[in-house]
């Protein structure tokens, strides 16, 4: 019955979608068809933006190759319009993966960028390519038939529309939620700490952007099919624009507001063209004014759009973190073969790091064992953190080598490394503050797993996602969090976040567990859980290498103590030891004195 | 083609090269200090060439009553805003600041008589009734979400080019116009009839090229702005008023935006949505330049306008395709270039 109540508002959305041709009369068919075709295109700005955080201002472009390629061979080449359909989806991933390749690897802003000029230059090739009738377009393009059934008349092609708009919807929602959603929801605000749980982020940047692409690319071929006509107008750089402004008028980080979005334009375009010229007189577009500025206006007062408004008027979603009913059904994934205690996993040699004149490591050496805990400490600026990057293959080291279960990876990247089973937590907490813990933590198993996005969208990959949920889970178990699972991860205390990072480290089966300063800013009762913790899995048969401030907390838990000391290492050995080194408490107390 | 058509498209290319330069700059400028992709910055420059039009025929300019609406509405806001927080010691002082240009800038363009002060004070006049309009679109659209993520600011770049595009209608009207030349005539350089208009154009790029390096580089303003691009905090901690510097930088692309307009505007025919396009050329020079860099921007802007002049020779229709297509390759020779750094946005 539960499950009834939160279904209720789709339901009820589909009934009156199913009627509305009935009620509306056929002009309101015809924009309602619209309202269907540009929302198929903001559904893909939603994963490009509201997801990815990119953007595209471009979107009409690709609707226009979409149109454009179905009229010039269903009418010149008498094709088969879905034929038509294909080869505008292999041209339009094409186009996307050539725009996507070349500026997604460097940041945010080349994607749109590069999308205005190539929103502009598209619309001009348009226009000026006589083949495809220049200004005056293509006229005589046929209707659609499928298995016999034609779909000629507004009415068939309102059905279809909404068919594609629902199933995107539908495919997109079970996308997004499943191992490579994780993934994709990682984009905005998380990409190094994706990289570091081995997650590729350039390559699910380039899909959002080519699903972006082909749904706009659909919405152009039905567009041609449904007007029979097609000329360069409707694909401008401003019908782009358009585009993005539905979706941050809907809710650009909603699927539902794309639909809402697209509703609500087309509603108040019609009323503006309406009202305007008889309100400043003379003829041209002047709506644009009111969009722009009411674009403005929502953009610095509610970025999230209308649609949690309108979420917050339906009582069953109110509560965000349900709570979690339980493990899940299913075995946790099979781990990774361990290295046996007292096993060398980690070994550096001579490890140089220079930063032009500065040398931040002077030929450091060191291992870390299987079951032990070697501590990392020095003063401010000892090049603790210069070294950590190093290991966790975030920077090169300059000089010397890095080796890992006996292989090199000085030279390797942070993806290839996570692979190997090294796993890291961050200094200043990095987890997706929005999404529930266990997602969080299920970020971590990500290499663990292996469906694609297509599976998961339709909802092919449940067997696994299962696993997959059941792992996160046991490792939020062995950290004494799971009763949090179903919280956002944002609304924990810090204690409890960095706990978090360090299931989601977990969850990624290492052999080696990198931990950045896990106890700064954590109270006497939480650093003494966390030095529990660690034991813990150091008798698990961990190697774990701790970098800390806190030198209590180091010596209590750590079984051997690296110091450093301007690049340099300058003692290791025994906790009792280190107490007593004079290079240390000379590094320390600046050797005055002697410590107490 | 021949040598002197060659040499013509060359002359060409490198004119607007020089008014590409300052657009490119102006962008760089203002990325550089608030983040912001300035795509209005085009409608900035329209606006300056077509009031100035307005004034050249006589008539006051319009754009003068969207500085006083803005200019209110900046002072109702910043009212609001001090005595909420019951600062309204600050009230005259601030409001002043938002007043101060559109009272000056109505009056002057009413009551001066616009067609014997002359082809200079035409331009300053047109100066004044476009330039503040920068710092107030700062205050109004960017100030109020200044930490914002770069996408949000180029969101609302967008939609205010999307407005002012259509305000550009609204004052300007559909027609195309032309500014008459600095000084008319040309010269005979190596064979090659040269225009004063050229020189003028050419010369005055490169005085503001070189003042604006100077500014940043030697002055404190300059280093307070530099400051803030690089580290709004930081700055802010040493006293730096971010918003301040946004003022500042606005303005100077605004002074830019419409002095490049006015020079571009002796050179071709000017429409209310003719910016949008040129601005995004002066982009294409910018991106060339890594958004960072001044002379390479310049370099870029010249780069841009040769390959203008000469694809209009070659394939008229597709002199702007040609154009934006340029980013492409240079895009990727960036990103190639460019270590994968990732930096995390919020």
């Amino acid at each position: 019955m539960r499950l009834g109540v939160r279904y209720l508002p789709i339901v009820l959305f589909v009934a009156l979608l199913g009627v509305a041709p009935w009620i509306v009369g056929s002009y309101g068919v015809t924009l309602l068809n619209y309202i269907g075709l540009a929302s198929i295109v903001v559904l893909g700005l939603v994963l490009l933006t509201g997801v990815a955080g990119l953007t595209s201002f471009g979107q009409a472009a690709f609707v226009g190759m979409g149109a454009y390629t179905t009229a010039y061979l269903s009418t010149v080449s008498g094709w088969n319009p879905w034929l038509g359909l294909l080869v505008a989806l292999v041209l339009v991933t094409l186009a996307a993966l050539v725009l996507g390749w070349i500026t997604l690897r460097m940041s945010g802003h080349f994607l749109p960028l590069s999308t205005l000029a190539w929103g502009l230059s598209i619309y001009l090739v348009f226009g000026n390519v006589q083949a495809i009738g220049g200004q005056t377009g293509i006229s005589g393009i046929p209707g659609l038939s499928l298995f016999g059934w034609r779909i000629e008349s507004a009415r068939h092609f309102y059905y279809l529309i909404w068919l594609i708009v629902l199933v995107i919807i539908w495919t997109v929602h079970n996308m997004l939620d499943s191992r490579e959603g994780r993934a994709m929801r990682a984009l905005k605000g998380g990409a190094l700490m994706a990289e570091a749980m081995g997650i590729n982020t350039t390559w699910f940047k380039t899909i959002l952007f080519v699903l972006a692409a082909q749904y706009a690319c659909v919405s152009g071929w039905l567009y041609a099919h449904m007007q029979r006509f097609v000329n360069p107008t409707p694909f401008s750089l401003g019908a782009g624009i358009e585009y993005l402004f539905m979706g941050v008028v809907g809710g650009i980080a909603d699927l539902w507001g794309a639909v809402l979005g697209s509703g609500l334009f087309s509603l108040l375009r019609q009323w503006l063209q309406d009202q305007l010229p008889s309100l400043l007189g003379g003829s041209g577009n002047f709506e644009g004014l009111v969009f722009g500025v009411l674009m403005i206006v929502i953009l610095q007062r509610a970025p999230e759009g209308v649609w949690p408004w309108i979420r917050r008027l339906d009582p069953t979603r109110r509560n965000i973190a349900l709570p979690f009913a339980g493990p899940p059904a299913a075995a946790a994934l099979e781990s990774r073969r361990k290295p046996p205690i007292g096993e060398t996993v980690l070994k550096l040699s001579q490890v140089t790091k220079r930063f032009g004149g500065l040398i931040a490591n002077n030929a450091i050496s060191f291992e870390v064992r299987a079951g032990e805990i070697l501590a990392l400490i020095g003063p401010n600026g000892a090049g603790k953190s210069t070294l950590f990057n190093c290991i966790s293959a975030v920077d090169r080291p300059t000089r010397g080598e890095v080796r890992f279960l006996q292989r090199r990876i000085d030279h390797a990247d942070s993806r290839s490394v996570a692979a190997m089973g090294m796993s890291r937590t961050f200094q200043h907490v990095r987890l997706l503050p929005r999404m529930s813990v266990l997602d969080n933590v299920a970020l971590g198993a990500h290499l663990r797993g292996s469906h694609s996005f297509v599976a998961s969208a339709w909802r092919l990959d449940r067997r696994q996602e299962r696993r997959i949920l059941a792992t996160a889970w046991e490792q939020l178990e062995r950290c004494g969090l799971s009763e949090q699972a179903a919280a956002a991860a944002g609304s924990l205390p810090l204690g409890q976040q960095r706990v978090v990072e360090i299931a989601r480290a977990l969850a990624t089966d290492p052999c080696l567990l990198l931990l950045d300063e896990p106890a700064a800013g954590l109270r006497y009762l939480e650093k003494r859980n966390l030095a529990q913790l660690l034991g813990r899995l150091r008798s698990e048969g961990l190697a774990i290498l701790l970098v800390e401030h806190d030198l209590d907390f180091v010596m209590e838990l750590a079984d051997r103590v690296v110091v450093m000391d301007f690049g340099e290492k300058i003692a290791e050995g025994l906790p009792q030891d280190i107490r007593r080194h004079p290079a240390v408490i000379e590094a320390y107390l600046g050797g005055v004195g002697d410590a107490a | 083609m021949n040598l002197d058509i060659a040499l013509y498209l060359g002359q060409n290319g490198v004119t607007l090269g020089a008014i590409y330069a300052l657009l490119a700059l102006a962008l760089v400028l203002v990325f550089a200090v608030t983040k912001v992709i300035f795509i209005p910055q085009g409608e900035l420059m329209t606006f300056g060439a077509l009031s100035l039009v307005s004034i050249h025929s006589g008539h006051a300019p319009k754009v003068v009553w969207l500085l006083v609406v803005l200019g209110v509405v900046a002072a109702l806001l910043d009212a609001g805003q001090l005595l909420r927080h019951r600062q309204g010691s600050r009230l005259a002082a601030v409001l002043a600041g938002d007043l101060v240009w559109p009272l000056l800038a109505l009056p002057a363009a009413y009551l001066l008589p616009l067609s014997s002060i002359g082809y200079p004070g035409q331009i300053l006049l047109a100066l004044l009734v476009t330039v503040p309009l920068g710092p107030l679109l700062y205050r109004l659209v960017y100030q109020p979400v200044a930490q914002a993520s770069v996408l949000t600011l180029l969101l609302l770049s967008v939609a205010l080019h999307l407005a002012l595009t259509t305000l550009g209608l609204f004052l300007f009207g559909p027609e195309g116009s032309r500014l008459p030349a600095f000084t008319d005539g040309s010269f005979t350089f190596a064979g090659l009839p040269v225009d004063y208009q050229t020189l003028w154009i050419v010369g005055l790029s490169a005085v503001l090229v070189l003042a604006l390096f100077g500014f940043f580089n030697f002055t404190l303003y300059g280093k307070a702005l530099r400051a803030t691009a690089v580290n709004r905090t930081g700055a802010q901690l040493m006293g730096i008023s971010t918003a301040f510097a946004g003022k500042i930088a606005f303005t100077l692309a605004a002074l830019i935006g419409a002095l490049s307009g006015i020079l571009i505007a002796s050179t071709t025919i000017i429409y209310y949505d003719s910016g949008f396009v040129i601005g995004l050329k002066g982009f294409v020079a910018a991106i060339i330049g890594g958004l960072a860099s001044y002379p390479a921007a310049a370099a870029g802007s010249i780069f841009v306008g040769l390959v203008e002049s000469f694809s209009s020779f070659w394939a008229s229709a597709y002199k702007d395709v040609i154009v934006f297509a340029l980013i492409l390759p240079v895009l990727l020779w960036r990103s190639l270039g460019s270590h994968h750094a990732e930096e995390d946005e919020a």
